[in-house]
């Protein structure tokens, strides 16, 4: 019993042995001198057990009476995470190191995050729910405050702490009035209390207060508060995980909170998810127009993205949840070639994220112009590359369940947001040709992420890789 | 005769204090950090209620962790705030602004 249990939670098992243990080794042997290397083997080590979870192939299984499902929704959100993960650390380790901030407990904490978010994505229970959430949590305050003697970095970290403690109090009140009122903390109890059509009012205050706190771990409007400063004030290369891996697991915890617990009672949830998609694409789109700071750009890009992904959810079919999935994976896809560049401007060796050092890339690097360009063109949704698709898929989602109108202004969301995207590549295309420009980068490992990521943004029209067949098994496995 | 309302509405209400605390608090972080640990031990309260009421050992297990979870998090907190400190000389709220958001 308990070795088959244990058995379903063995790659969990093994990334947590493998950061406490590197953690105890580490402290004991070289500290900061082995933290390059500890960067390059936890990605490795992701990128293997991705492939362990990814082709596994086992069904839908679950461990410890329901607490830990392992599903394919669940390998497929867990393969996503584990390879920007890798992503995010391999873009790192040379930007951290120059700028001697590269501590050993960096990748360390990322795979405690990491474990946590796989937690999240898994849980079958209030608790389990609870304790991945708050594993990634903690992990993510001291990362984006792990460079001490940086005001920017620390004040980061404050606030995401404090913002994230409110947020988790807020799902925790919500899942006490959910247990006391179901009489039950397994989703599979909820889903039978909660009843079809309209549930009681205890469970809905329940529910309210569970959707708000995953609403700020998404950073959907009205909880977004704290993305801007900490996408700002944290170090680049965390930043680019704040923006990847943290996203999708906060979405697929949303999905399987949504479908798993109040699967029954769609109507209860799906104006408020509706509600925050809807704030999100325009709050996004508009209020990143007058930023000046690519970073902070990019946070109010991720606010509209994630309103985008939360209108497949608000859906609440299984296409809506399919279309989720794939606009989850492209966005990762997308975002990890844009933090690729982030990570390459600098300017006598110190970074820089004022966009109008951007004037006139083209002239000096044109090959890494036509990519940012692609990335660009991708995030905004123009029709070539497969960002336009993702957009197609939860906009049609929306409107096969009945919510044209929020489709509608998804459209009119995105073609204002177009505007910030393009100004970008107006300012490399057409800029000013006097302003101070970039230095160029010469780190192999950065321009070979910003170009894979633009070739599979270009390649992917063709079959979007063949992501499709698993995100609709997926789907399937988490609505039934 | 007290009963499961009178601990709910105790729950409750050391809950929007605590909420309170975080939004209308402009002097210390220190308080922020005593605003979050009500809310946690509010919700501990509404758990510990709805276990004995509903006669079952569920709520008070989650209470353990939430309690455990709850050191953790003011373990973290402080650690940030005593760095922070070092940087800005002050942990006073209103200095909390180096970026404007």
């Amino acid at each position: 019993m308990i070795s088959a249990d244990l058995n379903i939670i063995l790659p969990e098992i093994v990334l947590a042995l493998y950061a406490m243990g590197a953690l105890v080794g580490a402290v004991y042997t070289g500290k900061d001198a082995l933290a390059g290397l500890l960067t390059w083997a936890t990605a490795l080590l992701f990128v293997v057990v991705g492939v362990w979870i990814g082709f596994s192939g086992a069904g839908d299984r679950e461990a410890f009476d329901g607490m830990f499902q392992d599903d394919s929704f669940a390998r497929f959100a867990k393969v996503i995470i584990l390879w920007s993960a890798a992503a995010v650390l391999a873009m790192s380790q040379e930007y951290m190191q120059r700028r001697g901030i590269l501590r050993f407990e960096y990748p360390l904490l990322v795979v405690l995050a990491v474990v946590g978010m796989m937690m999240m994505v898994s849980a079958g229970n209030l608790m389990s729910l609870y304790m991945g959430l708050e594993l990634q949590s903690l992990a993510l305050y001291v990362v984006a405050s792990i460079r001490r003697e940086s005001s920017k970095s620390t004040e980061a970290g404050m606030k995401y702490f404090v913002l994230g403690a409110l947020s988790s109090g807020l799902l925790l009140y919500g899942s006490s009035l959910v247990y006391g009122f179901s009489g039950t903390t397994n989703f599979a109890g909820i889903i039978q209390a909660a009843g079809e059509g309209h549930t009681s009012l205890g469970l809905l205050f329940g529910l309210v207060f569970i959707v708000s706190g995953l609403a700020f771990k998404v950073s959907a409007v009205p909880f977004h508060m704290w993305t801007p400063d900490v996408y700002e004030g944290a170090p680049t290369p965390i930043t680019a995980f704040f923006a990847t891996a943290p996203k999708v697991a906060a979405m697929g915890l949303f999905a399987r909170v949504v479908h798993d617990a109040f699967g029954g009672v769609v109507g209860d949830w799906q104006q408020i998810v509706a509600l925050l998609s809807l704030l999100s694409m325009y709050l996004g789109a508009v209020a990143a127009i007058g930023q000046k700071d690519i970073k902070r750009l990019m946070a109010y890009s991720s606010i509209a993205h994630m309103g985008y992904a939360l209108m497949g959810l608000a859906a609440g079919t299984e296409m809506g949840v399919k279309s989720m999935l794939i606009y989850m994976a492209i966005y990762v896809a997308t975002n990890i070639g844009t933090f690729a560049f982030i990570l390459s401007m600098e300017r006598d060796g110190q970074p820089v994220t004022d966009i109008r050092s951007l004037n006139m890339y083209s002239k000096r690097e044109p090959g890494k112009a036509i990519a940012v360009l692609i990335l660009m063109f991708s995030l905004a949704g123009v029709p070539p590359f497969i960002g336009f698709f993702g957009k197609l898929e939860v906009l049609r989602a929306a409107y096969d369940a009945g919510l044209a109108w929020l489709a509608i202004a998804g459209v009119i969301a995105s073609v204002i947001g177009a505007y910030y995207y393009l100004r970008i590549v107006f300012f490399m295309y057409f800029g000013d040709e006097d302003a101070e420009g970039l230095d160029k980068n010469r780190s192999p490992v950065l321009y070979g992420f910003l170009m894979a990521s633009a070739a599979v943004l270009v390649f992917g029209l063709i079959n979007l890789f063949g992501i499709e067949g698993p995100a609709t098994i997926a789907a399937a496995s988490l609505v039934n | 005769m007290i009963g499961l309302e009178h601990y709910l509405t105790v729950a409750a209400t050391l809950f929007v204090i605590g909420i309170f605390g975080l939004f209308l608090n402009r002097k210390n972080v220190i308080i922020l950090l005593m605003s979050i640990e009500l809310m946690l031990l509010a919700v501990n309260i509404n758990l510990v209620a709805f276990s004995s009421f509903l006669n079952d050992l569920v709520g008070q297990v989650f209470t353990l962790f939430v309690l455990t979870v709850a050191a953790a998090e003011a373990a973290i907190g402080l650690a940030i705030l005593v760095s922070f400190f070092r940087n800005r000389g002050t942990i006073a709220v209103e200095d909390v602004n180096v970026m404007k958001g």
